[in-house]
């Protein structure tokens, strides 16, 4: 078996007594689209904010492809090929897109701290900008001042940034929240597009969009992982249904 | 995929573009650096240029900081003193002879720089831990520390005399003696070109580039690969490089330095420069860099109230506006290129009417005050006039200007609520 791209083990996350993540064990295979669900409140963002090296677990591991990162600085292990978005867009406000795209790229193309040469300089960082805004379909917006973009661009931006470092383990942190349907379905393209034969672990509201993308679910419930399987074995989960989607239901296979 | 490149060079600015905002503004300040000798300045006009030129580099160093980086200091007097009294040391060792004999004074400078670097990357290695709040505190602890300190270490920093040195020493370059003050022009001409240069093109580097990412969101910072805390520090050492260089420049120029000149009040003053002539532009500590070293010995001739309408100043430019002198300046530069620039204009003349109104009897109010208050019977008497604190007139003098003055901003306020359509 080969290891797979993110493993947790036992991981839990207490705040106070108040116990977020508990026991948690999910593996995530090199190359698969993986989907968390959950109610509010489940700990799906503590779960990334774990993963991703803002909060060090209280007990339990996370490996980045067999290497352990928990209790890494999140720089470091964003250097070794993990990337998230967040929930709110997390972006510059005060610089142009393409300048937001270009923080993105300089790491992942060796510029370091550099200060004695022009940020211009590089060929390849200046290509692989205009690579990644006119992947994400930003680049007539270019020169706006990231402040000013609207909502679903802004969005669109913080993919960008993820992205844009080449990472091959890609977190996402609700990218379509508060998105039309339209712009949604612009966000799902954009997002198969960038995660081509990437590993993605994905959380998400829009059940429409997680049965469209993934190929496992997982669904969190009070911290704890209650079902991990394929889309179709989920949908027919009895203990889903009853812990998490209650009446709610989920979209029948139209076929 | 040639039109794909199209794009892309048509939205990267043009080199038309790049040469007039990246390389005109240094071309015409360098080109008026060098016609100013030519007027034959007096030896006033000389040394307030000079200072001028300290404050610039010790603002745009200072600005790295608080416009480029996010770091609100109050204590950036403390890498110019600590830049500066290197110099003096150096200075002294100059004049003693020895290896030290063959540095010429003026490459102090230098120096100053890798004294104030160091200092800061020390200082820095815990100050920069931490951003907002906690790094302003930092800073201020920092500069009350040093100050006190330097009481203590009289063999380094002098006591309350300070160190005294005679630049005259040590091989000439250029041909400059560095004795008269047209000497001393040069000096500080080139390394006010310099580091004005430097500062600029360190804006366009990947590190000044992370420095504004780390401003807007350090957070995310972190999670594009780059340590937030790394990045601040190593552009508060650079600034404080910077601040060490603009103490050599003034270490040779004054060839003294006291502990008073790494205290809060050098401090402040050139936050305030800096914020005064707006943070969010490169030029802006220049231009309030000269606006202020002007005002501080100009304006101390004319009225012994000048701090007091310095403080105005910078308490109305924080409430009113923002983005200080350049702010304005770059504003009313676009406002008149732009589409309704006749609208504009109209607004602009009835604020500033508005503004001289106030500003008429807010100068009466103050002058008459301050002479009421230093009890010798002395008039205010602008312009022939006579303004005694026991007349009435000098009150409605007073009042009716300031009251005119408020409406009619009030109105030009209002206008502009109503006016969207």
């Amino acid at each position: 078996m080969t290891t797979p791209a993110l493993s947790l083990k036992n991981l839990c996350k207490s705040f106070g007594p108040a116990k977020i993540i508990n026991d948690v064990t999910l593996d995530v295979a090199k190359g698969e689209r993986h989907a968390i669900i959950g109610p509010n409140g489940a700990g799906k963002s503590t779960l990334f904010n774990l993963i991703s090296g803002l909060y060090t677990p209280t007990s339990g591991t996370v490996s980045l492809n067999g290497t352990l990162i928990s209790g890494v600085a999140p720089y470091e292990i964003n250097r070794m090929g993990l990337s998230r978005s967040f929930q709110v867009s997390n972006i510059f406000s005060n610089m142009t897109v393409r300048e937001n795209v270009r923080c993105g790229v300089l790491h992942s193309l060796g510029q370091g701290y550099s200060f004695w040469k022009s940020v211009t300089s590089s060929k390849e960082v200046q290509e692989k900008t205009w690579e990644v805004l006119e992947h994400c379909s930003l680049l007539d917006k270019a020169n706006t001042p990231a402040a000013l973009l609207p909502y679903a661009d802004q969005r669109a931006l913080e993919i960008a940034i993820t992205i844009a470092g080449g990472a091959e383990v890609i977190l996402l942190d609700e990218p379509t929240a508060g998105m039309s349907h339209s712009e949604t379905d612009r966000a799902v393209e954009l997002i198969r597009k960038s995660t081509e034969g990437k590993t993605l672990l994905i959380v998400e509201h829009d059940m429409g969009v997680i049965f469209d993308l993934a190929d496992r679910i997982s669904v969190l419930v009070y911290g704890e992982i209650i079902a991990s399987a394929p889309p179709s074995e989920i949908r027919g989960d009895p203990k889903v249904r009853e812990a998490y989607l209650g009446d709610e239901a989920l979209p029948e296979e139209t076929a | 995929m040639s039109d794909v490149s199209q794009t892309h060079a048509s939205l990267a600015p043009s080199s038309a573009q790049k040469f007039r905002q990246r390389f005109l503004p240094f071309l015409v300040f360098g080109a008026i650096l060098l016609l100013i000798p030519m007027t034959d300045p007096s030896r006033t006009m000389y040394a307030l240029m000079h200072q001028m030129a300290i404050y610039i580099v010790f603002a745009l160093a200072y600005n790295m900081l608080l416009g480029k980086g996010g770091m609100l200091s109050f204590g950036h007097a403390v890498y110019f003193g600590f830049g500066g009294y290197l110099c003096m040391h150096a200075m002294n060792w100059i004049d003693d002879g020895g290896v030290w004999g063959a540095f010429p004074t003026f490459f102090l400078p230098v120096l100053g720089f890798v004294g104030g670097a160091v200092s800061a990357v020390v200082i820095g290695s815990f100050s920069t831990k931490r951003s907002g709040t906690t790094f302003a505190m930092i800073s201020l602890g920092v500069a009350e520390l040093i100050f006190a300190g330097a009481f203590m270490f009289d063999s380094l920093f002098g006591g309350e005399q300070g160190i005294s040195g005679d630049r005259m020493n040590g091989p000439e370059v250029f041909g400059l003696s560095m004795g008269p003050q047209s000497d001393i022009y040069w000096f500080m001409a080139f390394w006010t070109i310099l580091s004005v240069i430097a500062m600029y093109a360190f804006t366009r580097t990947p590190l000044g580039r992370l420095s504004e990412a780390v401003r807007d969101n350090p957070q995310r910072v972190e999670f594009i690969g780059y340590n937030p805390q790394r990045v601040r520090w190593l552009v508060f050492s650079i600034s404080g490089g910077f601040a060490g260089l603009a103490g050599g420049m003034s270490a040779v120029n004054y060839e003294i330095f006291t502990p008073e000149a790494l205290s809060l009040i050098p401090s402040g003053f050139v936050l305030i420069m800096a914020y005064v002539g707006g943070i969010t532009y490169f030029a802006g500590p220049i231009m309030g860099a000269v606006l202020l070293t002007y005002m501080s010995s100009m304006m101390s001739d004319f009225t012994e109230a000048w701090l007091l309408y310095l403080g105005l100043m910078f308490v109305l430019i924080v409430m009113y506006a923002p983005r200080g002198i350049a702010g304005i300046v770059f504003g009313f530069w676009d406002g008149i290129r732009g589409a309704n620039s006749a609208e504009l204009l109209r607004k602009w003349s009835v604020q500033l009417l508005g503004c001289l109104l106030m500003l008429i009897g807010l100068i009466i109010l103050v002058e008459v005050s301050v002479r009421w208050s230093n009890g010798w019977g002395e008039a205010f008497e602008p312009f022939g006039l006579h303004f005694t604190h026991a007349d009435i007139v000098t009150w409605i003098a007073i009042f009716v200007p300031i009251v005119a003055g408020g409406y009619v901003l009030r109105l030009a306020t209002r206008e502009k609520e109503e006016m969207p359509a």
